[in-house]
């Protein structure tokens, strides 16, 4: 294809990628409580409201609180199984790590009512706790990703140089191994912290009665008729994702990490 | 430190606790839907453990019929849209400088990233009558006055092709990433068009790419659950809408579970396609 072509091509789906954001991002600045693009005045009191409104607050802290525990959770799920696989020749294990990359794929809304079924089995649907539990089996698939990349990329010989010396698996893992995937682990929690903190079927199915993530409170609110705080609450969001996509980029290797090989140069 | 099988409980010990989650928290949640999937319904929003086929039995009416059919046209449509932008614009994305790279990846991770409410939500209002593309027309003197284009099947199509988009682009991103750019220099020395090069070299050498792409953009637009419900007439429900109606609105979780057994038959089937597809790209 000519290069004419791909620019064009790269500037369309670039105008439509940000359209719809720009647009809401316009509506978020409306100075009354209306839905106008381009903006009728300026005022960035819907902004406001997210953090003095206390339902938007309580949500936006909700989903924060949910986010980090899930992510940390989840991390603390493909950790072991991906060192495991790494440390060990067990091909067995890999049953495992199949098992973890399987909600992704699949259709959410059959994790969710596959959730739905084992909390409501167990008396415990609605418990807030079930959501992080989920959240964390729902996204393990990122950090385990991240992290077998991670440990792929570790150079066998320093470890064979360090339990040469003398060093136990203890020793390896701590001293040698933990610094190199340490970029992997904190990449595989981002990830799993920007899409629990966005998640919306799963969290609404297990405990959408009785807790309200902010992904559900913008549902709710839009049954009642748009606000701009939504619009405001949408572009925090989108902020918030690309300022932690950007910070995976700045530490780490995102194009290593979504599968292109390193480049010899 | 040797490579081998692990053999004392002590080196057993760290897959105990992921193992452990992943059986409780999503094996058993998964057999658990199937075993509802046969239960007995009782009116008032129960079911009863039993052994009935009487869910999947209303998969033969008319009515689930045509909700199936769509929603696998639409799925199919979402697919080929994607793809069809997606890999001219990703073979040019995996040859751009790495910065510009970079950039582009988290743009499109973010959006991948944003919430199907949001994403609703957003489209929605880029349609809408007061804040809409439509007032955009009216300005430049192309339409009388600003219009809703929302709810509509074009509406839901582009919103559900915003949200495969950047989804497609990251599944090709891999292979196109890795694609020889010898290929490419060879026929055009002797003399072929970018174009020409583009359709004759590298689409066919992709082609498994393709297909296993196609299916992967199939599985994920049919797991769109919120965007039929903000962007759509009810018409235009899908499949995942229905089960989270039936699960959530009509209490009826035999039914939705039958339906969700359904739906991971047909997804699994299709990902198992897709890989073996990939997999003869790199043999």
């Amino acid at each position: 294809m000519p290069r004419w072509f791909h620019s064009l091509l790269a500037g369309l789906v670039g105008l439509v990628l940000a359209a719809p954001i720009l647009v809401v991002a316009g509506v978020s600045l409306n100075a009354r409580r209306s839905l106008d693009f381009p903006p009728k005045g300026l005022s960035l009191s819907w902004y406001a409201e997210i953090f003095t409104d206390p339902g938007w607050r309580g949500a936006l802290v909700t989903s924060l609180v949910v986010a980090v525990l899930s992510a940390a959770l989840a991390v603390a799920i493909a950790f072991p199984l991906a060192w495991f696989i790494w440390r060990w020749r067990a091909p067995w294990a890999r049953a495992f790590e199949v098992l973890g990359m399987t909600p992704f794929i699949l259709p959410p809304v059959i994790t969710a009512l596959g959730f739905l079924s084992f909390w409501a089995t167990f008396d415990q649907y609605g418990e807030p706790w079930t959501v992080v539990v989920s959240h964390a089996v729902f996204f393990v698939t990122l950090p385990l990703v991240t992290l077998s990349l991670g440990f792929g990329a570790v150079d066998r010989s320093y470890v064979e140089a360090a339990s040469t010396m003398g060093a136990d698996d203890r020793a390896v893992l701590r001293t040698v191994v933990m610094p190199l995937v340490r970029p992997y682990m904190i990449s595989g929690f981002a990830f799993a912290f920007v899409l629990s903190l966005n998640e919306y079927i799963v969290a609404y199915m297990v405990a959408g009665f009785t807790l309200e993530t902010l992904p559900i409170k913008i549902f709710n609110a839009l049954r009642y008729g748009y606000t701009p705080t939504m619009a405001s609450v949408t572009v925090l969001f989108v902020l918030l994702t690309a300022a932690v996509f950007g910070l995976i980029a700045r530490f780490g290797d995102l194009p290593r990490l979504l599968g292109a090989w390193v480049r010899p140069d | 430190m040797i490579r081998r099988a692990p053999r004392s409980l002590g080196e057993h010990a760290p897959i105990l606790f992921p193992a452990l989650m992943l059986i409780v928290f999503f094996v058993i949640p998964f057999g658990l839907m199937i075993a509802v999937s046969v239960a007995r319904r009782i009116p008032g929003g129960f079911y009863e453990p039993d052994f009935v086929f009487a869910n999947y039995e209303r998969f033969l009416t008319a009515f689930f019929g045509g909700v199936l059919s769509f929603s696998l046209e639409l799925a199919a449509l979402v697919a080929v849209v994607a793809v069809g932008i997606g890999f001219p614009f990703t073979y040019r994305l995996a040859r751009l400088p790495r910065a510009a790279q970079v950039r582009w990846l988290v743009f499109l991770l973010s959006i991948l990233s944003l919430s199907e409410v949001i994403i609703g939500f957003a489209w929605s209002t880029l349609l809408s009558r007061t804040a809409g593309i439509t007032n955009l027309l009216v300005a430049v003197g192309l339409m009388a006055e600003p219009q809703s284009l929302s709810p509509s099947f074009g509406a839901l199509l582009a919103g559900m092709v915003y949200q495969a988009f950047p989804y497609t682009v990251l599944v090709l991103y891999p292979a196109l990433a890795r694609l020889d750019p010898a290929l490419v220099e060879a026929s055009r020395t002797l003399g072929a068009s970018p174009a020409k090069a583009f359709f004759t070299v590298v689409v066919p050498s992709q082609r498994n790419t393709i297909v296993a792409t196609l299916i992967m953009a199939f599985v994920f637009a049919l797991g769109s659950y919120l965007l039929p419900q903000l962007l759509g007439r009810p018409q235009h429900w899908t499949l995942s809408v229905l089960i989270t109606d039936q699960a959530i609105y009509q209490s009826n979780m035999p039914f939705a579970a039958a339906m969700a057994v359904f739906l991971v038959l047909v997804s699994l089937a299709l990902v198992g396609l897709a890989l073996l597809a990939g997999r003869k790209e790199e043999a």
